[in-house]
């Protein structure tokens, strides 16, 4: 029963997540690529309820800010200027889910005022906005390279521990040599091997897409392990007794007990899909400028001045964290839930 | 030569003995008086070490062929030139050549040498030394990228030596220049080098295995020992030819050592952390962290200004014909189209380039002298400011338009729609496409940026052609104009727009007979007029399109006296030699 319950809760965060994400341009209050030049490296905007005569309002507000253009850094809260955060507002356009164009965000301030959450990065570019969208891509990385690498994984498993014999000593010892594959290299060629005029998002996908090719071989062996139990139990050898085809007897016995392995495959592979984006993107090898993705603002945390100096530069990352948890948290879960069935 | 009597020969056989058992006693090999050039800064203190970081290790300590940054900064220490430029006027002064005339019709230098001066293990330097530097320097066979400085009017230039202290120089025009060409010249010692450059093995000698004692240079340090991956030490040269005021022969530091720090991140955090004393070509963000700790840590950093970098973007406009690059072949219709490029250049935000990419340490660009070649900027340059209505006009002119989405096409019909191309290990650059990017996406110009690591971005500009546009950098050797010759001179081979080696418009002819004109005249206010119109033409017909010039930046110890930093490079090492610790 706790399990089902932390089940629930992981499933409910890992929503909550996915849906800001999906529709970051509605819960961003900027565009991924508006830059701000007047505010570079804008700490994270404070929301206050008390103004600084000590009164409380009740609509939460922000101060402005006020900056010398010729010298960086020199930002400075402007006390005289006051803009009440709105919810539901107008705001630049964007597309919902890339289908339809809207221009509703969920919050915001009336111009000139600029709400960052989580700061701006070299440009003023919000880093809230930017996170939310950097996602998009992000995410859509790890999820694709997941299902792709566990749909091959899967596949190949239950054929190797089906047939046994020859297959399965084909199949396994070439699933090991693309585990022994330095991957990185792999990606470096094939990077290397592209034109410059191929759009860098096709790139990117391209790119997400070998890697995901390339893990099966880990969910493989699982499964085999699963398919190999699997195949011997009595209902199986049951049905295969009464004449059933090996199609019928892999899709309707034997791979939904590799089922639960598979979906925890998943959960388990994704963050770590999602980690390997930020890699390739901190290695050069992700999508371009300006469309951000999670890779690419932990990137600039690669140089000294930002690591020392602007520390809500860390911050994407620090929400990173709780969100790899919560997937493996829900493997974990996930793991518990299919015990019984697959025993 | 008369004849020696007995006791001159023994007097002499005498002073060889002395000579061997006190290498640093005064008096010279050939027996005339040792002379030294006596230098005006304030006298220091001699001893302690200096240690300074390097990007890389340098791939060789043979001055003649020497390209790389690292090796050139060693080896700068290491040697001495006929005709110095002081870094701080910028102007050309005295250094192993002590003084010199140049005949009435500006085509013979005599310049006589010091007398008495010694290499670093104690060998006698005369004017075959300096012959034989220029024989190798010009030798097609050694393959010195020095080599083309030294060629005037199609022609090397003529040494002979007139007598043991005396050599002459002949060019076949006039050379505006000619002065100059000898800083960086380093006179190589005969006695070391003849044999191997006469075996044919010049392109092997004194790299970073030849054992220390079988180097020798006329600079203020000498070769102490190199460790592969660490360091290299350098020790004081005790026959330098220099001395301060008090009369103290210079260098002042017993040791300079060179660590290998191979990132400029980490080169920050060692010199903040007190491993090295000097720090160099670091960029205006580190320079705000560095200034935040500098009471606290005893060192100072210091903002000279503009330097003489100069970044732009261009356009490929090389001949395509027999590459299979149809695509950029295209958009070469727009880029060859001035009023394309003017349409850019007018959308581009440089002040805005100045402030997010160098933290306001730069000056915005219209042309390509920067404002710290107070020589040779032309003032009267206009500066536009940037405006994206005068963009849309220029486009407009050249038959471009706007679909209903804001998204520009050309007069086919065809989006407009290009990359530009960074270098991937130059941070600042692709925060400028970033910024351009943005710019010109204002303009309905769908740009993407790819970044590349530095070889095979040079690679696309000089042998494939396969890119649109670009963002570079150049940092003049020197601040006079003929150090730019190969830039833009259409057969120039830094002429990166267009690499066909001849001018493709009458403006780019124009150009080609004022650098010409420039270079063969004598009287610097002609120069300067002359000059002025190639940056005129450069920031009218736009080429390249300039963009920002950042300043250089350095910092030092408090203890290091006599630092004069110069936006010339070396910036901070130029008087090593006079450097020293309080």
């Amino acid at each position: 029963m706790r399990n089902r319950r932390k089940l629930v809760a992981c499933a409910f965060l890992l929503a909550g997540f996915h849906i800001a994400v999906l529709f970051a341009g509605f819960f961003a209050p900027y565009g991924y690529a508006a830059q701000d030049r007047e505010l570079p490296f804008t700490p994270p905007t404070r929301v206050h309820f008390m103004d600084s005569q000590g009164h409380f309002h009740i609509r939460p507000f922000i101060y402005g800010w006020q900056s010398d253009a010729s010298v960086s850094g020199s930002l400075q809260v402007d006390f005289t200027r006051y803009y009440p955060v709105r919810f539901f507002v107008q705001g630049t356009p964007h597309k919902v889910a890339g289908l339809f164009v809207s221009r509703e965000h969920l919050f915001g301030v009336d111009e000139p005022g600029r709400i960052f959450i989580l700061g701006t990065d070299a440009f003023g570019r919000d880093q809230f906005s930017r996170f939310l969208y950097g996602g998009q891509v992000s995410l859509l990385a790890g999820l694709l390279a997941a299902g792709l690498s566990v749909m091959f994984g899967v596949l190949i498993g239950a054929i190797a521990g089906f047939y046994g014999g020859w297959i399965d000593e084909g199949l396994m010892r070439s699933g090991e040599l693309f585990l022994a594959l330095p991957w990185l290299y792999l990606l470096f060629a094939v990077r290397a091997a592209m034109p410059l005029h191929v759009s860098q998002s096709q790139i990117f996908l391209l790119l997400v897409s070998v890697m995901g090719l390339i893990g099966w071989a880990r969910p493989a062996r699982l499964v085999r392990g699963v398919v190999l139990s699997a195949k011997e139990r009595y209902f199986v050898l049951a049905a295969r007794g009464f004449g059933a085809s090996d199609a019928y007897l892999l899709r309707r016995h034997v791979l939904p007990q590799a089922s639960g392995v598979a979906l925890t495959q998943i959960t388990l592979l994704i963050p770590q899909y999602v980690l390997a984006e930020v890699t390739l993107t901190f290695l050069g090898l992700g999508v371009s400028e300006p469309m951000p993705s999670w890779g690419s603002l932990l990137s600039s945390l690669q140089q000294y001045y930002v690591l020392s100096t602007y520390w809500w530069m860390f911050l994407p990352a620090v929400i990173l964290i709780p969100l790899f948890l919560t997937y493996y948290l829900a493997a974990d879960a996930l793991q518990e839930h299919w015990k019984p069935v697959s025993l | 030569m008369g004849k020696f009597r007995l006791g001159e020969l023994l007097a002499l056989a005498c002073a060889m003995a002395a000579l061997c058992l006190f290498p640093s006693a005064v008096s010279p090999a050939n027996g005339a008086r040792e002379d030294l050039m006596v230098m005006e800064n304030a006298a220091g203190k001699t001893g302690g070490r200096l240690v300074v970081a390097l990007r890389s290790e340098p791939k060789t300590l043979n001055p003649v062929l020497a390209i790389d940054d690292p090796s050139r900064d060693v080896i700068r220490c290491l040697s001495g030139d006929l005709i110095h430029i002081n870094r701080e006027t910028l102007k050309t002064g005295p250094a192993l050549a002590k003084s010199w005339n140049v005949s009435t019709d500006g085509r013979m230098y005599t310049l006589h040498l010091r007398q008495g001066l010694r290499f670093s293990d104690g060998e006698a330097f005369s004017a075959d030394d300096v012959v034989f530097t220029f024989q190798v320097y010009l030798d097609e066979n050694t393959h010195s990228p020095q080599r083309d400085l030294l060629v005037v009017g199609g022609k090397p230039i003529e040494v002979k030596k007139l007598d043991s202290s005396t050599v002459q120089f002949s060019l076949v025009q006039p050379y505006a220049a000619a002065e100059r060409i000898f800083d960086g010249i380093a006179i190589l010692p005969r006695h070391l080098l003849e044999k191997s450059y006469r075996a044919g093995e010049f392109s092997h000698t004194w790299s970073l295995s030849t054992p220390p004692n079988q180097f020798a240079g006329l600079g203020p340090f000498r070769l102490k020992e190199y460790i592969a991956g660490q360091r290299i030490v350098l020790e004081k040269n005790p026959y330098y030819w220099k001395q301060d005021s008090a009369g103290v022969r210079l260098p002042y530091f017993n040791e300079l050592v060179f660590l290998f720090v191979p990132s400029e991140d980490a080169q920050v955090i060692r010199f903040e952390g007190g491993d090295t004393d000097i720090l160099s070509r670091f960029s205006a963000d580190n320079f705000g962290v560095l200034e935040k700790q500098q009471a606290a840590k005893n060192y100072h950093v210091e903002d000279l200004g503009a330097g003489l970098e100069y970044s732009f973007l261009f356009f490929n406009m090389n001949d395509l014909g027999s590459k299979a690059l149809t695509g950029i072949a295209k958009k070469q219709l727009w880029f060859r189209d001035v009023r394309f490029r003017q349409a850019v250049s007018a959308a581009i935000d440089r002040t805005g380039i100045v402030r997010l990419v160098y933290n306001g340490r730069a000056t915005p660009l219209w042309g390509q002298v920067t404002p710290g070649n107070k020589l040779w900027v032309d003032a009267a340059l206009p500066h536009p400011t940037r405006s994206l209505e005068r963009a849309r006009q220029l486009l407009q002119s050249a038959g471009f338009s706007w679909t209903p989405e804001g998204t520009l096409v050309d007069s086919r019909g065809s989006e407009v729609e290009f990359s530009i191309l960074t270098s991937a290990s130059n941070a600042q650059r692709t925060k400028m496409a970033t910024i351009i990017q943005d710019d010109l996406s204002r303009l309905g110009m769908k740009v993407q940026i790819v970044s590349l690591e530095f070889r095979a971005m040079v690679d696309r500009f000089l042998n494939t052609y396969d890119y649109e546009a670009a963002i570079m950098g150049l940092v003049s050797g020197d601040a006079d104009p003929t150090a730019e010759m190969n830039v833009w001179v259409s057969s120039g081979e830094t002429h990166l727009w267009d690499l066909e080696g001849k001018p493709s418009a009458p403006w780019e002819s124009e150009m080609d007979r004022l650098m010409e004109q420039q270079l063969t005249t004598l009287d610097y206010s002609r120069r300067k007029q002359l000059y002025d119109r190639v940056q005129e033409i450069v920031a009218d017909n736009l080429p390249v399109i300039c963009l920002a010039s950042p300043n250089v930046l350095v910092a030092a110890r408090n203890r290091i006296g006599n630092f004069h930093p110069a936006i010339l490079d070396p910036y901070a090492l130029w008087n090593v030699e006079e450097l020293y610790a309080h």
